[in-house]
């Protein structure tokens, strides 16, 4: 057993976790964090996206042990202040969600594509997702989904900028 | 005056959206019940054995351990259509991946080390793989007792001491004086691979047995009703005591049909002692322990006269059922009714065998047989103009279905069917038929075009049918409650646009309950063949009228005028023409109530229903009967560029048209086509399941297993939706959600002989494949 420390959306946690334990059976099962999904549990799909320290790894392949002293993000996070964010309203507006289930690994996938490159280009944009797997949508609005979010941010920066 | 539309037709964003954007919508992944134990099976390592003996002695010792289960005690016989499975494999096993023992211990790792203790001995029998081999007179049986099995008497008809669990007939005309006599022949033979539906969520149920042998489930399935209706009759239960909750559900595409892991979760947790059990297939038993689609091998046969008439079309084919057969068997018959394409033809014989081979089974898979078939009509289509000399879009219409024609199994075609002409025609010009594809830069890079046609009906048993129930709010809001489920087609949300606009109330305030409870959700039969928008819609519109009847009723006595001059809109009641003089809604939910504090009415809750009309069994000897609710039709054109170095292929566009009679959200509706014409593309480069000579399954995982990612969709799509409306359908629709996937391979086969002039007959198309042929070209000429 190991104790490690680390944070989740900005809340300190602590817990003691089995040497085999996965990140995301920590998220999922002892942190009642289910909006992070297990898709293939071999690092195929995309499901389980969080953020380490800002940056998307697929966390059913991390130990649990790898988090300590890391920050996470998790889908639940991704909501600011009881409204949504703008990448999660441009996720509702090009109708990228079908069934749901890649939804919260694709959103992470394009927060820490927008974290390192407010302004990526379509293929900045397909590179960041390519792990992502989504069997309903057929990526199209996807990929506009993220467009128009950075659209959105840059647009509410240039509007900051100016006044 | 027709009234304006306020909600219907309207780009509506999904009403399950916020759940789905927050992580908070529920899965049954997702769900952890006190007590709840996990389940780990053992699957046969065999595609064909005896089960000599099976020790779990020391699997039932280890600590945590709850229950340890054999078939040897689950004399249980399952199935909608054909009762041929059992929940656990006894005395024999039928394909590699089959589920032998089940064990449900406190945690996951606890039951995963038991069923390493689990000791199975087999013997290994002959493994039949290919379907026609099967067929033989002297092939050993898959399944010997198939003449004992119960089925669906009248519609299928297995033959008994064979492996045939089911062959479909379709005789129309004369087709042999017709072919004898036609000017122009041609026979050819295409082949699919069975494929996997890859939903993202595995199928996954947690069933707890409670006191008074009643059941209670949570699944990940798109069949409340079915579930409930098939547990109930296997386990001798009143359906009331089986209670069944679908939470969200994270895709199904048809392979959450039906029965899945429900039965097996409940009898283990019948024999925990009524601990909840929860069963998830992870990711690899999702390839080869659960359902996939089923392969096909099909021979067509097409005569014309010269100017390109089709006088007679034959076509054998023969259905890779697999293991079991229960949902392949309405496969089989319903790919052969529609198993000529949408065209007219005079003379026409088809015969459709569903055979059971050693390999995972298949089942319902979104397009319901017609991808496949389609797969080889529509290729055969464009080989024979050729044959005549002729453009494959005037092939086409020279014998596409028209008013006045009738179909292979005899209905007469309407109008009101659709307009597949149409449809072709508005994918040959936004492709520009006419005009040759620009060579590319490359000189090792060619480009091709292709179209094909697609058409479809809904399988569903004649008698299908579907209630809504709608209960008004006190603020005047109403809940709706149905059984079909929305794993993502954004059935919902239409839904909730039709009771808004039928209600006259905002579109605010209509919820839809987003987890079915057959306990409080009303009968629907199950999610599938594109056919609820259709179903419920019609309901909800019988429901929402009821709704206003009560309203009318008790508003009537409390404005004292009659319920007939009384009009509806924005929430409000009124006599027609006075909106002044309305009461909210809101005051006659539950009972109207007078300045005095009489009161009169009471809560409304109005529904409706809606069952099938009209449909026909089909005649056992030819076929011929009404099989279906409405027709889809449309079509694809696409273009592509072929790397001739690697094989490598480039979708550079597809176009589809569908004709749905109305389109009651476009923003969906196009979701809907895009997301079908990816997958169908799937199924047109890359999926198809791989065996050994053993029948092992080879490719049971994404890295060997492709299906699209972000970086292989095409660098266009179009979607051209029609709305020639559907007499029957709610404001005219009908169902669209399956059909874009269909002829996605057809439309490609296509475009790459117009690129390379090479004959594709098998799929996938992945670039292997193309690459031996163009190397083969090559040294051949
Ligand atoms: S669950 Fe982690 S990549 Fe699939
Ligand atoms: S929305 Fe269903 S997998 Fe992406």
């Amino acid at each position: 057993m190991y104790d490690i420390r680390f944070t989740v959306n900005g809340q300190p946690e602590h817990a003691t976790v089995p040497a085999t334990m996965t990140l995301l059976d920590l998220l999922r099962d002892r942190l009642a964090l289910t909006g992070t999904k297990e898709g293939c549990g071999i690092g195929e799909c995309g499901a389980c996206t969080v953020l380490l320290d800002g940056k998307p790894i697929t966390s059913c392949l991390m130990l649990a042990v790898e988090a300590d002293g890391h920050d996470i993000e998790t889908i639940e996070g991704e909501a600011v202040g009881g409204g949504l964010s703008v990448l999660q309203q441009a996720f509702i507006d090009t109708g990228a969600i079908q069934c749901g289930f890649c939804t919260p690994g694709m959103i992470m996938s394009a927060r820490g594509l927008l974290n390192r490159t407010p302004d990526p280009s379509d293929e900045n944009i397909v590179e960041a997702i390519a792990g992502n797997l989504c069997r309903c949508t057929g990526y199209e609005a996807i990929i506009a989904a993220v467009r128009l979010a950075a659209d959105r941010l840059a647009g509410a920066k240039q509007g900051r900028g100016q006044s | 005056m027709t009234r304006e539309l306020k909600y219907v037709g309207k780009p509506i964003a999904r009403a399950d959206a916020v759940d789905k954007v927050t992580g908070a919508a529920q899965y049954t992944h997702d769900l952890c019940l006190h007590g709840m134990l996990h389940t780990a099976l053992v699957l046969s390592p065999h595609a064909s054995a005896r089960i000599v003996s099976i020790d779990i002695e020391k699997a039932e010792q280890v600590q945590g351990v709850r229950a340890v289960l054999t078939g040897n005690g689950l004399c249980y016989q399952l199935g909608l259509y054909l009762q041929d499975k059992c929940i656990l494999a006894r005395d024999i096993v039928r394909y590699h991946g089959e589920p032998v023992v089940a064990i449900a211990a406190d945690t996951l790792d606890i039951a995963n080390a038991a069923c390493r203790l689990v000791e199975v001995q087999y013997e290994a029998l002959p493994s039949l793989l290919d379907p026609r081999d099967a067929m033989e007179e002297s092939a050993h049986l898959v399944h010997p007792d198939l003449h004992t099995y119960n089925y669906m008497k009248g519609v299928f008809f297995p033959k008994a001491h064979s492996n045939i669990a089911h062959h479909q007939k379709i005789r129309k005309g004369d087709f042999d004086r017709a072919f004898e006599k036609a000017d122009i022949r041609l026979t050819a033979s295409f082949y699919n691979p069975p494929v996997q539906h890859v939903p993202m969520e595995t199928h996954a149920a947690v069933a707890q047995a409670l006191p008074g042998n009643r059941i209670e489930i949570w699944t990940s399935s798109q069949s409340p009703y079915t579930v409930r209706h098939l547990l109930s009759v296997c386990f001798g239960l009143p359906h009331a005591d089986v209670r069944v909750h679908v939470p969200y559900v994270g895709g199904g595409f048809g392979g959450k049909a039906g029965l899945g892991l429900e039965p097996l979760a409940y009898v283990l947790s019948r024999a925990a002692g009524g601990r909840p059990v929860k069963v998830v297939a992870t990711r690899e038993q999702e390839f080869n322990t659960l359902p996939s689609r089923q392969g096909l091998h099909s021979t067509i046969e097409i005569a014309t006269s010269n100017d390109g008439k089709i006088v007679a079309l034959k076509s054998t084919y023969i259905w890779d059922a697999g293991a079991y057969a229960d949902y392949g068997v309405n496969i089989g018959r319903s790919a052969a009714y529609s198993g000529a394409g949408p065209y007219s033809i005079d003379n026409c014989w088809i015969d459709s065998y569903v055979v059971y081979t050693n390999k995972v089974f298949g089942t319902a898979f979104r397009g319901f047989g017609h991808l496949e078939v389609l797969w080889g009509i529509e290729r055969a289509m464009d080989l024979m103009a050729r044959k005549l000399g002729m453009d494959p879009v005037e092939f086409r219409k020279r014998n596409l279905l028209k008013e006045g024609d009738t179909t292979i199994t005899g209905e007469a075609f309407t109008s009101g069917h659709g307009n597949p002409q149409q449809c072709l025609e508005a994918v040959a010009e936004a492709i520009e038929w006419r005009t040759p594809s620009a060579p590319p830069i490359e000189p090792h890079k060619v480009r091709g075009k292709g179209i094909a046609m697609l058409h479809k009906a809904p399988a569903m048993p004649t008698s299908t049918s579907c209630a809504v129930v709608i209960k008004l709010d006190e603020d005047g809001g109403a809940d709706v409650l149905v059984s079909g489920v929305d794993y993502g087609q954004g059935t919902y949300t239409v839904l909730r646009q039709i009771a808004a606009e039928e209600l006259r109330i905002p579109i605010e305030k209509v919820h839809i309950t987003w987890e079915c409870d057959t306990a409080f959700s009303p009968y629907d039969w199950q999610t599938v063949a594109s056919r609820f928008a259709y179903m419920g819609g019609n309901a909800i519109i019988e429901a929402a009228a009821d709704c206003l009847d009560q309203i009318r009723f008790v508003a009537a006595q409390a404005l004292d005028v009659a319920p007939e001059d009384l009009e509806c809109e924005h929430g409000t009641v009124y006599p027609k023409g006075h909106p002044d003089r309305g009461i909210p809604y809101s005051q006659l939910a539950l009972g109207y109530t007078f300045e005095n504090g009489n009161s009169i009415g009471g809560p409304i809750i109005g529904h409706g229903r809606f069952i099938a009309k009209g449909l026909t069994h089909l005649d056992p000897d030819t076929g011929q009967g009404l099989p279906a609710q409405f027709w889809t039709y449309g079509a694809h054109s696409v273009e592509v560029e072929v790397d001739t170095e690697t094989g490598e292929i480039e979708i550079l566009n597809i176009v589809s048209a569908l004709d749905a009679g109305k389109v009651l959200n476009p923003k969906l509706c196009v979701g809907q086509v895009v997301g079908g014409v990816v997958q169908g593309l799937g199924s047109a480069l890359w999926e198809g399941f791989v065996f050994d000579e053993k029948g092992r399954l080879l490719n049971p995982a994404f890295v060997d297993y492709k299906i699209p990612t972000a970086k292989d969709i095409p660098h266009r799509t179009q979607q051209i939706l029609l709305e020639n409306p559907q007499p029957g359908g709610p404001y005219g629709a009908r169902g669209v959600a399956e059909h874009p996937m269909i002829s996605i391979p057809s439309a490609i086969g296509n475009a790459l002989y117009d690129a390379l002039g090479i004959e594709f007959t098998t799929l996938p198309l992945n670039y292997e494949r193309i690459l031996t042929r163009i190397r083969e070209k090559a040294e051949s000429s």
